[in-house]
């Protein structure tokens, strides 16, 4: 076993300190840490300049309590009472003087309608400010016009009180599956991130070393089964490092933040939600790890190229991105029937039971039946991958295709 | 000492080595010599595990070759690889440890592997800042470095030029006399004849000649014998028991069945003019290659 270590250490060592690996690192970090300081860069960007809107009023009685509403509700837009002509005011809108000219007048039923002037319509939440507090008003002028009291309006617009009870007891509340959303979310992302990135990186390796014909040094050595499971685990490792790094980054940004943030990413679940959740989420996504990394190594030994190994990994590539589909598109609706049959298929079950167990409450047996199914296909998948790495490093040719797997298999086969 | 006993290997319905069988001696140089697709680098990789073997037994002092004894064996591929990206010293020292060598070990010995192939610049460099030939000598060093008691060299010298050829081969000769048993193949029929004692012919996959250097080339019965002289030597291309006739500017070189057909020709030339140069030499392992491999086409 002496060896594994060896392949192990060489595997973590040569890529952590490759220029690629430390510059993805750096770069995520940098945007990590954009992320976590998200208000202040908006902020500074935002940098107090407002929105000018010149209103041409021509019931003189509406831009008081609208420029009130306004700049109440969105204090970066501020509204000014243009006393001359209509269109000199467009030139002026033109001239950029004025981010836009709204129109105010009165129907034949003496209710608020505006014209709205601007070189582009495409900021749409400018618009809808204006319009929602227009529309206020309007409200206002025609309840008043009906002879309602404000005290019977305040009432009218009162929200109503609905709350959700579950009645099964061990059922999630409201607020957890929020926040079961929210981590469910994360590790699927994660998940489908490491999948695509590791995969591809196992994949690569294995081509690479093909490729450059050390491989056949390499197997003279070591048994190609030690080697394709070092460089799985050493792989996952260089993965583990930098995730570690991520979220140990974030973590502290986060913690080092004022509560407002903080707030924020408690909507998400993190730092309030069980344990046993938390449990699951590194069960789930180290299985999944490991099933989608044999697959690539098996994969990636069966072509001769590094310009091959993205071609051959494809179908790789399309299970777990169907998966995430499933999984997301599951995120709203947890208890369809897709959802429950899908999350046994060993491909997706890392996503998708994860899926169900963070937002259903599910019983014990059906978690454990798709892990045993999880584990045995990582094992059939492990021997066979072995068998086809074996035969696959020796086979050399121009094709890539799922042909060579037969030839590999072959070349592996003990013929006694 | 290794032997193969009745080694075949098939692939599909080809057969690539059909009933090998061999003795390697002990702290002996062993040739193999072959045409392209012979089953050369099959063989090998029979012998290190790295294939199945269809039938037959392959035994390394009464054992099979597996994992435990990989520090035991040195092995250069004929497809020749090393991690372009990385450094020899990293490459050399990464591969070493796989065959059970300590770091600091490996260093020292990379070390005075390169002041001898004279490149110790070379230590830090990476492996695709270097010429084909001099990674040669990187892969050569990675297969010798922890001085495996066998060694099996695929095509050691291709591709290399002669003074590499010169420097490489006094390095294998001196492994030999240090205890290394070597097997090495070579489509090079002077550097077999060169270096090795014991040696075998293959051709298809089968073997057409076996032993030692010395007894293939007596039991091979024929002989060379150059005639130069200032008459016509026409005459001697239909005489008796010459089986290849050779013009030369000054007059020819003969293949003949025996050492007594070249009497008669003595005989035969005696009185008709000066004679410059009669030699009768020892058929080269070329001669036989081609004699033995040639006829099997036939």
């Amino acid at each position: 076993m002496n060896k594994f270590w060896i392949i192990l250490g060489h595997t973590y060592t040569t890529r952590v300190k490759s220029k690629s690996f430390i510059i993805t690192t750096l770069i995520t970090l940098v945007f990590i840490f954009a992320l976590t300081n998200i208000k202040t860069i908006i902020d500074v960007f935002s940098d107090g300049e407002k929105d000018q809107i010149a209103v041409i009023d021509e019931t003189d009685e509406l831009f008081k309590p609208l420029a009130e509403n306004v700049e109440q509700t969105n204090e970066d837009i501020e509204l000014t009472l243009y006393e001359d002509t209509e269109e000199k005011a467009k030139q002026a809108v033109e001239e950029e003087e004025y981010a836009a000219l709204i129109l105010l007048s009165k129907n034949e039923k003496q209710l608020p309608k505006a014209t709205y002037y601007a070189n582009s319509i495409s900021e749409s939440s400018l618009q809808t400010t204006l319009e929602q507090q227009l529309q206020q008003l309007k409200t206002m002028y025609a309840t008043e016009q009906a002879g309602v009291d404000p005290a019977t309006l305040a009432m009218i617009n009162e929200p109503v009180v609905f709350d959700t009870i579950a009645l099964d007891e061990s059922a999630k509340t409201e607020e957890e599956l929020n926040q079961a959303r929210g981590i469910v979310y994360i590790m699927l992302f994660l998940l489908y991130m490491t999948v695509i990135v590791y995969g591809n990186m196992i994949a690569t390796d294995v081509a690479t070393e093909k490729s450059s014909r050390v491989m056949e040094i390499l197997i003279s050595s070591a048994s190609p089964v030690t080697h394709m499971f070092a460089k799985i685990i050493g792989v996952a490792l260089v993965g583990l490092t930098q995730i570690v790094l991520f979220l140990g980054a974030g973590y502290a940004l986060i913690t080092a933040k004022d509560e407002a943030t903080k707030e924020l990413f408690a909507q998400f679940g993190i730092g309030s939600s069980s344990a046993s959740i938390y449990i699951y989420a590194i069960v789930f996504f180290l299985l999944g790890y490991l099933l989608y990394a044999t697959l690539a190594a098996m994969l990636g030994s069966l072509v001769s190229r590094i310009e091959d190994a993205q071609q051959i990994i494809m179908p790789m590539t399309f299970l777990i991105v169907i998966a995430f589909i499933i999984a997301i598109s599951g995120l709203s609706t947890p208890d369809a029937g897709f959802i429950k049959i899908t999350s046994f298929i060993p491909f997706f079950t890392p996503m998708i039971m994860f899926l169900r167990v963070g937002m259903l409450d599910i019983p014990v047996w059906e978690i454990a039946l798709s892990i045993g199914l999880l584990v045995g296909t990582i094992i059939i998948l492990a021997i066979l991958g072995a068998k086809v790495y074996r035969g696959g490093v020796l086979l050399y040719g121009r094709s890539s295709s799922l042909k060579d797997l037969k030839k590999a298999l072959a070349l592996s086969k003990k013929e006694k | 000492m290794l032997q193969l006993k009745e080694v075949t290997k098939k692939f599909g319905t080809h057969t690539a080595v059909d009933q090998l069988s061999l003795e390697i001696p002990e702290r002996e140089m062993y040739g193999f010599l072959g045409g392209n697709g012979a089953g050369k680098t099959t063989t090998f990789r029979m012998i290190l595990g790295l294939l199945d073997k269809t039938s037959g037994d392959i035994s390394w002092e009464g054992k099979a070759v597996n994992y435990e004894k990989s520090h035991l064996i040195g092995y250069l591929p004929e497809e020749r690889g090393l991690y372009p990206k990385l450094t020899v010293k990293d490459q050399l020292t990464y591969l070493a440890r796989l065959r059970g060598m300590g770091k600091t070990e490996a260093i020292k010995e990379l070390k005075s592997w390169l002041d001898r192939f004279q490149v110790p610049e070379y230590l830090n460099k990476k492996v695709e800042e270097l010429s084909k030939g001099n990674q040669q000598k990187i892969q050569f060093i990675s297969a010798v470095i922890h001085k495996p008691k066998l060694l099996i060299l695929d095509e050691p010298f291709s591709g290399l030029d002669p003074v590499n050829v010169e420097m490489l081969k006094e390095a294998v000769v001196d492994l030999k006399e240090q205890g290394t048993s070597i097997v090495f193949s070579s489509h090079r029929m002077e550097h077999v004849e060169e270096l090795c004692e014991h040696l075998c012919i293959l051709h298809k996959g089968k073997q057409v000649v076996q032993g030692s250097l010395r007894e293939i080339k007596r039991s091979f019965g024929k002989k060379n014998l150059s005639v130069y002289a200032d008459f016509s030597v026409d005459f001697l291309s239909n005489f008796p028991g010459v089986t290849k006739y050779k013009s030369v500017m000054e007059g020819c070189e003969l293949q003949i069945e025996n050492e007594a057909v070249s009497q008669g020709i003595f005989t035969a030339i005696q009185g008709k003019g000066f004679v410059r140069k009669f030699e009768l030499e020892e058929p080269s392992l070329n001669d036989i290659f081609i004699a033995k491999v040639g006829a099997s086409y036939e």
